[in-house]
């Protein structure tokens, strides 16, 4: 069942509990009980909006950073992740297979801020032997939401 | 003194009457901020990856007619297709024909099977093209009675007591329009064993037969011996979002299939090309965008139908298609006034349940496959107005 509630929170987070046990024919208890469950084991780690920040007004430059590093022993890349995850700049650090180890989604308020980051800070940490900075131009999608708008579909009024 | 225009349209034509439903229709479409439960149409748009199959087709230049059966890859998915979901076989170069929707289909078939005066026996209430193509091709519908007490299941022992030496085929429609009704496997085996013992065919449209909830569909030409008599009608349409490609096909025993393929040619050629293609996509790879969509109607369905029931319209739980088909007899107003004064007064576009017969007085058809947020809204709007006119 937590499948299903995690699928409509995902879709829109506010949706209450009553709506989501007449959604899935379950009763509302059984809902909640198991939301609250999800939250508190970490399966639900934070409700939070899908923002357009550019329709906002409020420009942010972002850059996709390879970072090529030396595995160690016994932690592999785990701890080098940390070292980059714990600063604020990484919005999101994923481990890769590739050409390169570790893809780190950086935002900052102006391209100077995220450069100084990645040379100031990333490419200096210990077992990081080098990294690419790819900034990111135009956003199309995010996190399956279109930014410009999704479809318009045009259905007649009434259709027997 | 101009003269009055004579009247050179048929008969056969005129015998249908002009649909009263027309006059509601326009209203909605006149009106801004309306909420329309009245769509019997998916509101997702065809999955991208059906579209970008088509319009490859295109830029390569796919843009000639097919052979009149329609395309030999689609047949031949098609085919593939029944015998995976049904373990039906179907020869694709002789028992199946792509036809342009279910729509083509039901009026091909009729026009196949009936000689002047044939009857054909269906349950009232059900789609509405199902009497009118019986008329066109000559025919007489017969209706059988169904009603919410019973789910509008048809039931055998009435088709049986409707059967006269006219009768000619008996035409099914589940999951049904507009009552969302799914029959189970022992009912339409008695509907079978009637067909068989009176040698009449079954014309069974199958639309919506991958929208069903927690229930199986069963195929009509899967039912004990009926393969031979049951001409099925399918389409992509519905499932797969892809009402405006019209594109459906007709399974049936080879004589049949040349008999609808012969009305076919002449008129329609083939079905669209570009349709086509998209159709081949979709059973290729649309089995996930089909489950997704499905799971997705389920929620809004129980939705729905909690919602209609705590307002006070008392909804039996349908099991299929994408319609509640709730009562309004606590209103004491007819179908058609309900629908048209919801309308008027709170700006909701539900289908009077006489649209689709006699026994729909007293209903209405709501779709559910309309946004969560509109269908909470209408609902609130409905709760409303039935508040007002509580009989």
């Amino acid at each position: 069942m937590i499948k299903e509630i995690l699928k409509i929170l995902e879709n829109d987070a506010r949706t209450t509990p009553a709506k989501i046990a007449t959604m899935t024919g379950k009763p509302a208890a059984e809902v909640t009980k198991a939301i609250k469950k999800a939250e508190k084991d970490g399966t639900i780690l934070k409700y939070k909006t899908v923002i357009n920040w550019e329709k906002a007004g409020n420009e942010q430059v972002s850059a996709l950073i390879e970072v090529r590093v030396a595995p160690q022993r016994d932690v592999g890349f785990d701890s080098l992740a940390e070292r980059i995850y714990r600063f604020p700049e990484a919005r999101s650090v994923y481990l890769l297979s590739g050409a390169y180890d570790l893809l780190v989604l950086v935002a900052g308020k102006t391209m100077q801020e995220v450069a100084s980051f990645v040379t100031k800070k990333l490419a200096l940490i210990e077992g990081v032997q080098g990294t690419t900075t790819h900034f990111l131009l135009k956003r199309y999608k995010e996190d399956g939401e279109i930014l410009a708008g999704g479809e318009e579909t045009k259905r007649q009024p009434v259709i027997l | 003194m101009p003269r009055k225009k004579p009247n050179n349209t048929s008969k056969r034509v005129n015998q249908i009457a002009p649909s009263g439903i027309r006059r509601f229709f326009d209203l909605v479409a006149s009106m801004e901020g309306v909420i329309s439960l009245g769509v019997g149409e998916p509101d997702f748009p065809t999955p991208w990856h059906i579209r970008e199959a088509a319009i490859y087709s295109l830029e390569k230049g796919y843009t000639m007619y097919t052979s009149n059966l329609g395309m030999p890859e689609l047949r031949r998915e098609l085919s593939a297709h029944l015998k995976k979901e049904y373990k039906l076989d179907y020869d694709p170069d002789t028992e199946l024909l792509i036809t342009v929707g279910v729509s083509e289909g039901v009026d091909l078939a009729t026009r196949a099977i009936l000689d002047p005066g044939d009857e054909v026996i269906m349950a009232d209430p059900s789609y509405v093209s199902y009497s009118s193509c019986v008329v066109l091709a000559g025919g007489k519908a017969v209706m059988i009675p169904t009603s919410q007490k019973n789910g509008f299941e048809l039931n055998a022992s009435d088709i049986e007591k409707k059967i006269s030496d006219k009768t000619k085929a008996i035409l099914i429609g589940y999951p049904a329009n507009p009552t969302g009704t799914v029959m189970s496997r022992a009912k339409l085996e008695k509907i079978a064993e009637v067909a068989r013992r009176h040698q009449l065919t079954i014309i069974s449209d199958e639309i919506y037969s991958s929208l069903v909830y927690g229930v199986k569909h069963t195929c009509a030409a899967t039912l004990p011996d009926m393969k031979d008599s049951t001409v099925l009608l399918g389409g992509f349409s519905k499932a797969y979002a892809m009402t405006g490609w019209r594109i459906g096909y007709a399974a049936g025993n080879k004589d049949i299939i040349s008999a609808m393929l012969k009305i076919h040619q002449y008129t329609i050629m083939s079905a669209p090309t570009m349709g086509q293609v998209a159709a081949i996509e979709a059973l290729k790879s649309g089995k996930d965008s089909v489950n997704e969509m499905v799971e997705d109607y389920n929620r809004r369905r129980r939705f729905m139908v909690k919602g209609l029931n705590k307002i006070g319209l008392p909804c039996f739980e349908p099991k299929g298609a994408f319609y509640a088909f709730p009562s309004i007899k606590t209103t004491g107003l007819s179908s058609e006034d309900f629908a048209e004064r919801l309308l008027m007064e709170e700006k909701v576009a539900v289908v009077p349940g006489t649209a689709f017969g006699e026994c729909g007085e007293g209903y209405i058809r709501c779709c559910y496959a309309t946004s969560l947020a509109d269908i909470e809204e209408a609902l609130k709007r409905m709760g409303r107005f039935v508040g007002r006119h509580k009989g």
